[in-house]
This record gives C-alpha cells, sequence and structure tokens, in this order.
C-alpha cells in the first residue's frame, strides 16, 4: 500500500490511507526524508488518524524518521493519533520522544506555521 | 460465530493479518473500542516476536469462558530458536534483536493475562488472555 | 437467594414430638414472647423502636419461627429477614440489634424446652434434636440476609462513586479542566484517562488542567498512571499542566523518581489557569472597577 505524499508549498504531507505493514513503513519513510531535500521543504506532516494500532516497530519507525527529518534539516509532526491508540501506545512504553504532534492535519499546519514561521507556538 | 481462528505467520505481512483476526474476534465478545485496540497492540507485538526470530509459526485467536467470566485467549506458538533466559525477555527495553525491546513484556501489561513457554531449540509458545468487563458501562 | 431445604420427618414418633414442640410454642406463645422482649430490653436491643412496631415485629417473628418449626420449610423466614435487613440496614439499626434479638429468642425458646421436659431427659434430648437445627437454620437465615443487604449497599454506592468518576470540564475554547477528587485506583485512573483522551478530540483541546489537589496519596502505581495520562496527551496534541500537588504527594513523586522535567506543574488551579490561558494567548482584562461589582452585587440582593 503506497502513502501519497503531497507537497504544498513548504511543507510535505504524507496521509496514510490504510494499514500499513513493515514494509510500507519503512518505504514511507526513506521517501520522505529522500523528498526533503528535492524540494526543500521545511516542515513534514504525517497523518496517522485511520491507524487503528501503533506498536513498537510503528512508533520506532515514525520516531526514527523525524529525526532523520530533523537532521535534513525541516520539523515533522505526527497529527491525528486516535485516543485508544494514544491510550494503548503509553501502556506498551511507547512514546515519541523529540518528535511534535497535534490533534489533525489543521492544527498540524497551524502548529508548523508557528514554529516555521517564528510566532510563538504551542507544544 | 467461529470460536476458533488461526493464521500462520510467515512474513511480516501476516502481523497485520493476525491482528485483524483478533479485533474481529474482540469485537464479537463486546470489548470495548479501547480494549479492541489493546488487544491487537499486543497480538502485533508477539506475532512481530515470531516473524522476528522464528521466521514462522501461528497464531489462534479464541473464545474462553471462567465461571461467568467471558473473554479472548491469544495463542502465538512457534518452532523456532526459543527464549534461553525468559526473565531477561520479559525485562523492559531487552532486546537481542533490532526491536525496542518492549514487545514481550509490553504486550503483558495490555492483557489481563500472560503465560510463556520456550524451550531452546524447540520454540516458544505464548498465552494471553483478556476478560470482557462487567458492570462497566 | 432462595434455597429450599425440606427437613423430612424421619418417623412417625419424631412427627408427633415436632407436633408437641409446636403446640406448646403456640400455647405459651404470650408468655414466651413477653419474656422475649423484656430481656430484649433489658439488653438495650430495642432502642429506637415504638411500643407498636415491637408488638407487630415480635408477633411475626415468633409465628414466622414455628411455621417453620411445624413445616421444615424457610421460605417465610427466608423473606422476612430479607425484608427485616432491608429496612434495619436502610433504618440504621446495628447488626448486634439484629442478631442479638434472634439469639434472644432461641435462647427464650430453649429454656422453655428445658422447663417443659425437665422430668424427661430422653423427651428433652429428643426434642432439642429436632429444635436445635431449626434454630440455627434461621439465624443462620438472619445473619445471611444481613450480609447481603450490606453488600448490596456497598455496590450501590461503589456504582454511585463510579457515575461521579470525574468530569472533563471545558473553560474555554481549546482548554479543559480535570479536577480529580478523592483516591484513585487503577480502574479509575484507566476511566479518566479513555474519557481525558475522547475530550480531548471531540473538543479540540490543546491544553489540560490537571488539578489534584483533592487526591490524598499517589503511590508507585498511579504516580505511573498519571505520567501516563499526560504522556498520552500529549501524543494527541495536548499539552498537560498538573495543579495542585500536595507536599505528600511531591514527596512521593521525588522518591518514585518520576521524570519531573517533562511534566508541566503549576502550584495550584488559579496559577494553572493563568499559565495555559499564556499558552493559548488569551490575555484576562477585568472591564469593571470593583466598586461597579459591589453595586451590582447589592442590586442582585
Amino acid at each position: 500500500m503506497l502513502v501519497p505524499i503531497l507537497k504544498q508549498g513548504d511543507y510535505l504531507i504524507a496521509s496514510i490511507q490504510s494499514e500499513l505493514s513493515d514494509a510500507d513503513l519503512l518505504k514511507l519513510r526513506d521517501d520522505l526524508v529522500r523528498r526533503v531535500s528535492e524540494f526543500r521543504s521545511r516542515g513534514v506532516i504525517v497523518d496517522v488518524t485511520v491507524l487503528d494500532v501503533m506498536d513498537s516497530f510503528a512508533t520506532r519507525t515514525l520516531r526514527s524518521m523525524a529525526h532523520m527529518v530533523m537532521l535534513r534539516g525541516a520539523e515533522t509532526v505526527i497529527v491525528g493519533i486516535q485516543p485508544e491508540v494514544a491510550f494503548s501506545m503509553v501502556q506498551l512504553g511507547l512514546r515519541l520522544e523529540g518528535v511534535t504532534t497535534a490533534l489533525d492535519l489543521e492544527e498540524g499546519l497551524s502548529l508548523l506555521d508557528h514554529k516555521i514561521k517564528g510566532d510563538n507556538g504551542l507544544g | 460465530m467461529a470460536d476458533k481462528a488461526c493464521v500462520p505467520i510467515n512474513s511480516e505481512i501476516d502481523i497485520v493479518t493476525a491482528r485483524q483476526k483478533g479485533r474481529e474476534m474482540a469485537q464479537q465478545l463486546g470489548f470495548s473500542s479501547t480494549e479492541l485496540t489493546l488487544i491487537a497492540t499486543a497480538i502485533s507485538e508477539v506475532v512481530r516476536n515470531i516473524v522476528e526470530y522464528a521466521k514462522h509459526g501461528e497464531l489462534c485467536v479464541d473464545i474462553v469462558q471462567q465461571g461467568d467470566k467471558r473473554g479472548i485467549s491469544v495463542i502465538a506458538q512457534d518452532n523456532g530458536p526459543g527464549i534461553p533466559n525468559i526473565k531477561l525477555a520479559m525485562q523492559d527495553g531487552y532486546s537481542t534483536g533490532k526491536s525496542l525491546g518492549l514487545g514481550l513484556p509490553g504486550a503483558k501489561r495490555l492483557m489481563d493475562e500472560f503465560d510463556i513457554v520456550s524451550e531452546v531449540g524447540k520454540g516458544t509458545k505464548v498465552t494471553m488472555k483478556k476478560w470482557v468487563q462487567k458492570n462497566v458501562r | 437467594m432462595k434455597r429450599k431445604e425440606t427437613n423430612e420427618p424421619s418417623n412417625e414418633a419424631d412427627t408427633a414430638l415436632r407436633q408437641e414442640l409446636v403446640e406448646h410454642f403456640r400455647e405459651k406463645r404470650e408468655l414466651l414472647r413477653q419474656q422475649w422482649v423484656e430481656q430484649m430490653t433489658t439488653k438495650g436491643l430495642l432502642a429506637g423502636m415504638t411500643r407498636e412496631d415491637i408488638e407487630n415485629e415480635s408477633i411475626t417473628i415468633y409465628d414466622t419461627c414455628i411455621v417453620c418449626l411445624e413445616t421444615g420449610e424457610y421460605e417465610g423466614a427466608q423473606t422476612y429477614a430479607m425484608r427485616m435487613a432491608e429496612r434495619g440496614v436502610l433504618r440504621g439499626m446495628t447488626t448486634e440489634q439484629i442478631i442479638g434479638g434472634i439469639l434472644t429468642l432461641r435462647d427464650v425458646y430453649g429454656r422453655s424446652l428445658f422447663e417443659w421436659y425437665q422430668q424427661d431427659m430422653e423427651r428433652l434430648s429428643a426434642a432439642l434434636d429436632i429444635y436445635e437445627p431449626v434454630a440455627n437454620k434461621i439465624i443462620s437465615i438472619v445473619a445471611l440476609a444481613f450480609v447481603e443487604e450490606r453488600e448490596k449497599v456497598v455496590r450501590q454506592q461503589q456504582e454511585a462513586i463510579r457515575e461521579l468518576s470525574t468530569p472533563v470540564l471545558q473553560v474555554r475554547d481549546q482548554l479543559l479542566i480535570l479536577p480529580i477528587i478523592g483516591v484513585i485506583d487503577t480502574h479509575r485512573a484507566r476511566q479518566l484517562t479513555e474519557q481525558l483522551l475522547r475530550t480531548i478530540r471531540t473538543r479540540r483541546a490543546k491544553v489540560v488542567v490537571m488539578d489534584i489537589t483533592g487526591v490524598p496519596a499517589v503511590d508507585s502505581k498511579i504516580a505511573g498512571h498519571l505520567v501516563q495520562t499526560v504522556d498520552a496527551s500529549k501524543l494527541m496534541g495536548a499539552t498537560v499542566i498538573v495543579t495542585g500537588i500536595s507536599p505528600e504527594i511531591a514527596q512521593t513523586l521525588v522518591t518514585l523518581g518520576v521524570d519531573i522535567a517533562k511534566m508541566n506543574t503549576v502550584g495550584d488551579l488559579q496559577g494553572g489557569i493563568e499559565v495555559a490561558n499564556q499558552f493559548l494567548g488569551y490575555k484576562v482584562v477585568r472591564t469593571y472597577p470593583e466598586a461597579d461589582l459591589n453595586h451590582k452585587e447589592k442590586k442582585v440582593q
């Protein structure tokens, strides 16, 4: 299952459409990290609204993706983590250290605007 | 409704199939949406363990009854190399592979009951249960 | 609780003796009942009951017991005990009053049998063989009814507490307040976390002020749950500010090595809301001079 990556201005938006296998997730990570410099993007948003499970592998992959993107000079925001998934993740002992999260795409975009355009933002 | 379902585990793609199967069965039993997620996540972790260390195995979900309690049982079994030190494997952050080392202890936290039997050279069997909460609206 | 037990009379002699006992108790009804009431009064077991109540209740209980003896069936006693327990517990009657009362009745019956059969030890022994199991059975029925009633009340109260649970309140756009009052156990911690996460989603909250002024104590498990609540909210993009940490809880958290650096804490709820306002870019401005406010208050009165 391929995840479409859209370019919108300074940002890249990857919106996951269905449950992903490990290979799909790794491909998404590699694609995003590559395209960040290709498009000289300053922010990346990954929308995980449709995911009903975020296990240790998914969490680790998203975290490493965010760190790699940061090394390439852009910010990552993970948006759309469901209440049940958030609950399950903390029960499992998973955290997204050093990764910014937001409620949904809209919040994620305004967060990036604040961060990148220098306004005082939340988070 | 079918009382038992098994999914053969041969590659990482089966992880998604296995947790969907578990979620389906748990849904029939009347678990809350949060509990469905906990169960699916626990299945994901134990199946991932099979894929990572044993390569091949099987995951079975079943309905269990104990007194007036009803619940789901999840059994993940493989004929892989086995775990030499279970105590160590059940410690948070311990991993010989490339994972975070939260898989097995994490899955234990998500379920009500957790049991692991392993023999080096023969394989590993993880049995987990979760009961439907009564009186909780 | 509906158990049906029948003491089948084993033989005809038994049946005859049983009938004799029943007739004896019926004959002496007024005398024995008065004795019983007197003894209970002396022991102070009837405190708070009216004369009329005492008459009615004692007659009913006395007769119910005799029916049990006569028929070997306890349904009447069970129904009565349950009703009594229900009213007793509601009226605040003590267990001692009820159990003490029924034990006193057993003694009154027993004494009267001793007097009645004092010339014939063999017959007394046979009579006691019939009487004692019935008496014991009745006492256990009453005691059980009471325990069950208490348990029912406890269950109802637990349910009520659960219903009250913990409200998640929206005080302004994007700001939720979660006041936690009372003891937190694993079940409650879980429930309030789930509720908070759902509310964050539906209200699109960005800041949550979690006030734990009303929480008497936390142990390592509960502290862990609170940290999880904070972490899970963060995953959904909401910042949690914890307020009202008592000196005891502060000590616990430090002793347990909870990662405080990751938690936003402010002294009290008011301070927490002020910080939340800053976070969200709100500025609270007072528009009425104090004199005006006083004037308004007077008008309202």
